[in-house]
Parts: C-alpha cells; structure tokens; sequence
C-alpha cells in the first residue's frame, strides 16, 4: 500500500449506508472475494431488468472512473459482511470519507487496505459540493495525515494501527505469530478452566448427532 | 481504581498492547457457512491450521432451508456454501453443527443455549449479531472474514477497546412492553450511529428483571445502534439458565460461578457516555421506515419529511417512504400487512415463542396473511414442541418451520415477495433485506402474532392475553 492514495472523488451524499446496500446478500454465496465489484451498490446502480439507473451517482458519466467516495455519516453500518469491503475494492474504490463508519466496516477496510478517513461534516459537504461543481482529484496522505485537492490541504486523524496496516500492508496473521506466538502459549498454560475446556469428543458426538 | 465489567473482561484478556491496540485472546469461536469459505480456502493455500478447533464451533445456519429436513427446498449456491462448510469443518476438525444436527440453529442462539457462550468469556464470531452473547456477561465480537481467519490461526484479535456506553434502564414495563419494543425505543433515541465506538454496558432494575433471554434480544439490537458490542453483568437468572447446559461447566461450576460473581461493574465506574430512561413510558414500538433508527410508537404516525430541517435527513426520510410505500402522518395502527416473520437470533428463542403463542392461543391468522415461525434451533424447536406451543401456532394458521436464518436475510427460500409488508421480529429493515423489493416493519413477537391476527398493526397492550401460556415462561 502507498503511502499516498490519488484519485477522482465522487460525492456520495448518503448517510447511514449499511452493508447490505453495499453488496446484497444475495451475492455473499459465491465463494471468493475477486470479482465482487460488479455486484457493488447492486440494487442503486441496477433496475431489476439489471440496467443501469441513470440517476445513481455511480453510473453518472462524470463520476464512473471515482475512486474515492464522499459519504455523510455513518458508512458501512450493518452486517459484518467483509464482501462489502471487497467489492468496494474491486469496483476500484481505494478511499472512503465519511463523518464516521461502522466499526466492523472500518476494521475490514484497514485489512484489505481500503483507507477510511473520518472528517467533520462540514468540511465533507464542502468536498461535496467541490466535486459536483467539476472534476475534484484528492490525494490522500497517509504519511502526513492530509488530503490535498486544488491548491488546498486537509489536515485529519486516523489511529496509528490502521495506519500503519494501512502503508505496510502486512499480514496480520503473519505478524501476530511472529511476534506473540510465545505470549499466546503462555497465556493458555494460565486459562481458568471453564474457559481453557473446549468441546469433548463425546458432547460433540451427541452435539453433532 | 473503579472498573467495569468490560475492564475487568479486557484485561484477563490481553495479551499485549501496541498503538492502542490490543491483542485479545479469544475463548469460543462461532463460524457460519458464508462469513468462513475466503478464511478456510486463504488458509489452506498458506498451509494454517486451527489452533483450537476445541473452541470453535461451526454452524450452517444462513443458507438453510426450513421448510423439510426431508425434502429441503434449496438452490445450488446455496447448497454449495453449505457443502463447502462440511468439507471444511471435516478437514481442520471443527465441530459442526450441520443441516441435520439435533443441535442446529442460528450461532447466537446455539452458542448460549448450549453454554458454549459462558460469562467472563471473550467470543468471536463472522457476524454482527454477536454481541447478543454479552447478554451472558461475556466479551462479545462481531467480526469480519479476515479477523475469523486471524482468530482460526491465532486464537487472537487484534481490537482496539471500545468506549464505553452505560444505558440505565428502570421500572417495569407495561404488559405487553418487551426487550424488543425497549432495543427499538433506544434506538429511535441515539439512532443507528448512537453507540459507534462504544460498548453499550446494559443496567438498571429493568435489565435485573428481564430474562436472560430478553436481555440477548437487547444486546443482540445494539449494533443497529452502531455499538462495537453490548455487556449485561451476569447475576443469578444467567447462571440458572447455564445450569445444565451440555457445554457449561460441571465438576468445576461452583469454582466457575464463583468467578462470575466477580464480573459487575464497580458503583464508581466511570464512563465515556451514559444514559438512563424509564421504561414505563415506552409503547410497544413498529418501525416505519429502512433502518431501525426510523421507529415509532404504535400509537403514532409516519413523520412527515416536510417537518424534518436537516435536509440530508429530509431526503433520507423521503427516500424510506417512497420505498416503504406509506404516507406522512398515516397512522401506525392503518399499515396493512401480507407476512409475519417470528424468527431469527433477535427473537426466536423460547421465550419469544412463548410470548407470541399467548395471544395466537385460540385465534385465526387473518386469511389475508402469510405467516412463518422459524424457531431460532432445532432445540428451542423441540422445547416448544414440548409445551405444545406447535400446536397453537400450527392452529392459527401459521407455518411451523425448522430452524434458520430464514426470511431475517433471505438467503433461503424464505422470502418476503417484492413490493410486499411484512411485521418481522428479525433486526434490520434495510431496502431489500427480506428479499428484492420487500417492505419490513420490525416488531416484537407478540406485536407481530397480533398484526398476523388483525392484518394490520394493533397496540398489544391493549389485548388479553393467556395467562396460561404465559405461565410456561
């Protein structure tokens, strides 16, 4: 992941877009991640003859190739369905803003390198209205912590974990057993043990019939 | 020193701490047919292994039909996603919990019905509902794909700690009143971004004389209010209701109850945010529009956009309206409705079937109504069969079904027909939840046994119930 993100912004002036809406359900049954982009937005971008409808901001001409999406408030609220986030990212989004988001969205952005910045709502409307007006680019500086679009900058926060998951990029799994591997052994030899017993042999038998 | 619960959960769990964040580790692992398949396939393409299968559970529960155990009506991918949970339970040794388990059900009413889900515990699981398992005292999480690989290799979390949100709620509810007419008032107050960032701790003699299984329907309705998770502190009706569960402690119960005793929050606890209201003024609730913030009483009208003064708002309730088919000012009480949904892992347990059989005892379905009762397991299934609550459902014209996820998100065969109503007992009245085109109102169980009688929305504290049923609770 690059330190800095650049790319056309659209604005995006919903507020509580929950992850159904994202990507339905109906796709959460195939079996893997890739190629999910086609299906984003499903129901806002498609009629039910699966043409696309002219008056969602994604199919509008100016807006098709946006990377970058500016939403109200409360983005990505919902089921923690990460097909949400990776169907986001196949479509090609690589940042979203937002005045706040769903935790178990934003977790899942952070691990699939899809930015999250929050920011106040007034400077998101004014970014609104900036890329309604023409064509608005963004570059996302993560190193810095600001976006810079015309001859402006944005200073905004974002906690250091995702931060720096965000510009390594790094295999959590990986770097979890790398460096605590030990510690979670240990940790395990002191469990009390209603927690520390799992399912027996013989309650999973009769729990499985 | 003065902790909370969720402090004292926290830090028998952490193992380490970098940038705030902190390595979590996790007790009980619940997984599902659709959030597992990329986390399975990723993990076999890298070469990983399940640390504690022993404390992971998988459960088909999504995808599967209710209809017949026999003659399941099920498409291909959907057969497929539970095909792929067999083969991938048998391959890293994961109990499983499939189509034809005695035991089956939806993860969130398995887990604590079984005492998988135990107090003092930290909990994971693919899906938001999760935090119906703090309803036992435990840390509970919602997670993603990714985290549910992370949990399968690890048995860790990597989860910055929540603030923390005290909502006090005391008195006693009118008759009539349930934990879900109260998850749905909360709701309509904070709204769905209400709790974002925090853990929502549940207290006060409301929460202390509700059942266990009301306060997971409490807990369960807190991330639609945005909530990382929910807590209650475990107390004397959780450990009855652990008592004999097949996975709940027994040489060691004394010793483990011991423990739990320990899990309240200290009287001088701080907390980021709280609240408190009276649940003497809350009316059974319906919600109107397509997210659960959109709520009101039963007793009170659609708003009408016009009224709103945020204009982002106004076009968001303008927007509900016109895909929910209803006028400004109409009355609660005049929407019609085609379905009733009694299920899923927010009110499909004993209790809720219990509460709707009180009023459908002895009554007609409206001929105009198509009606489902999806237990939440196979087990609560059984329990009810018991009591010969099947009966007073089956005799009123509802469909007494087998266990699922069901018509709560339609990946089934159960589905709400496009430009339909239905009063649905499940969480979430997203556009197209229930089915493309489908139109949600979500209720309470006894409202919508009610609406399933009347066709239309009543106000159930209005009615008689029977005394009798009710008793079996």
């Amino acid at each position: 992941m690059p330190e800095r993100i650049s790319g056309k912004a659209a604005p995006f002036p919903y507020d509580n877009v929950d992850t159904d809406q994202i990507i339905p359900a109906q796709f959460l049954k195939l079996l893997q991640k890739k190629g999910l982009g086609r299906y984003l937005f499903y129901r806002w971008r498609f009629d039910e003859s699966g043409n696309p409808r002219a008056d969602f901001i994604l199919n509008d001409p100016r807006y098709r190739d946006a990377s970058i999406l500016i939403a109200g408030k409360n983005f990505g609220i919902g089921s923690s369905r990460e097909n949400a986030v990776w169907a986001l990212v196949d479509y090609g989004i690589k940042a979203v803003l937002a005045e706040s988001f769903g935790d178990i969205f934003y977790g899942n952005a952070v691990k699939n390198g899809l930015a999250c910045i929050a920011l106040p709502e007034s400077v998101l409307r004014e970014l609104r209205e900036r890329a309604e007006r023409s064509e608005l680019y963004l570059t996302i500086d993560l190193g810095r912590k600001v976006i810079e679009y015309d001859d402006r900058s944005l200073e905004f926060n974002v906690d250091e974990y995702a931060r720096r998951r965000l510009m390594t990029g790094e295999s959590e799994i990986e770097y979890t057993m790398r460096n605590y591997l030990n510690r979670i052994e240990e940790y395990e030899k002191r469990m009390p043990s209603f927690a520390a017993r799992g399912i027996d042999s013989v309650t999973r038998r009769i729990l499985e019939g | 020193m003065h902790l909370t619960i969720t402090d004292k959960i926290w830090e028998a769990h952490e193992i380490a701490r970098e940038e705030g964040v902190s390595l979590l580790y996790i007790d009980r692992h619940l997984t599902h047919e659709v959030t597992s398949p990329v986390a399975f396939s990723d993990m076999r393409e890298k070469g990983y292994r399940i640390r504690r299968p022993d404390l992971t559970l998988a459960v088909m529960d999504h995808n599967v039909p209710t209809d017949s155990k026999e003659r399941p009506t099920m498409d291909e991918l959907s057969k497929q996603q539970m095909d792929a949970l067999w083969k991938n339970a048998r391959d890293f040794d994961v109990p499983l919990l499939d189509f034809y388990s005695p035991y089956q059900g939806i993860i969130h009413v398995v887990g604590p019905e079984l005492g998988f889900s135990l107090p003092g515990l930290t909990i994971a699981a693919g899906d938001s509902h999760t935090s119906t398992h703090g309803a036992l005292g435990a840390l509970s999480f919602g997670i993603g794909t990714s985290e549910v690989e992370h949990v399968f290799v690890t048995q860790t979390l990597w989860i910055k700690k929540p603030k923390q949100f005290r909502i006090t709620m005391n008195g006693e509810p009118r008759m009539g009143v349930t934990p879900k007419d109260l998850a749905l008032y909360m709701i309509g107050q904070i709204g769905t971004g209400g709790a974002i960032g925090h853990i929502i701790e549940f207290g006060g003699s409301a929460i202390s004389g509700m059942g266990v299984e009301g306060r997971m329907t409490l807990c369960n309705m807190s991330i639609e209010a945005g909530a990382r998770t929910a807590i209650v502190e475990p107390d004397e009706k959780t450990f009855e209701y652990l008592k004999n569960a097949p996975l709940a402690p027994k040489d060691d119960w004394d010793e483990a109850v011991k423990y739990w005793r320990t899990l309240k929050s200290d009287p001088k606890a701080e907390y980021d945010k709280s609240i408190s209201f009276d649940v003497r003024d809350v009316k059974p609730m319906v919600t109107w529009g397509t997210n659960p913030a959109m709520v009101a009483p039963v007793d009170g009208r659609v708003p009408n956009p016009a009224e709103v003064k945020d204009q982002q708002q106004r076009a968001e309730y303008e927007r509900a309206l016109k895909y929910m088919d209803l006028r400004p000012g109409q009355p609660i009480t005049d929407i019609k409705i085609d379905y009733v949904f009694i299920g899923s892992c927010t009110n499909a347990r004993l209790s809720d079937l219990i509460e709707a059989a009180s009023f459908l005892k002895g009554r007609k379905i409206s001929p105009d109504v198509r009606a489902f009762l999806v237990p939440g397991s196979e087990w609560v299934r059984r329990k009810a069969e018991r009591l010969g609550l099947h009966e007073i459902f089956m005799n009123s014209g509802f469909e007494w079904r087998h266990s699922g996820c069901s018509m709560c998100i339609a990946m089934n065969a159960d589905r709400v027909p496009s430009g339909k109503r239905a009063a649905s007992t499940s969480n979430r009245n997203f556009e197209n939840r229930q089915g493309p085109g489908a139109r949600t109102h979500l209720v309470s169980p006894l409202m919508a046994a009610a609406a399933a009688v009347y066709g239309r929305f009543v106000d159930v504290t209005e009615l008689d119930l029977d005394r009798e049923v009710l008793s079996l609770a």
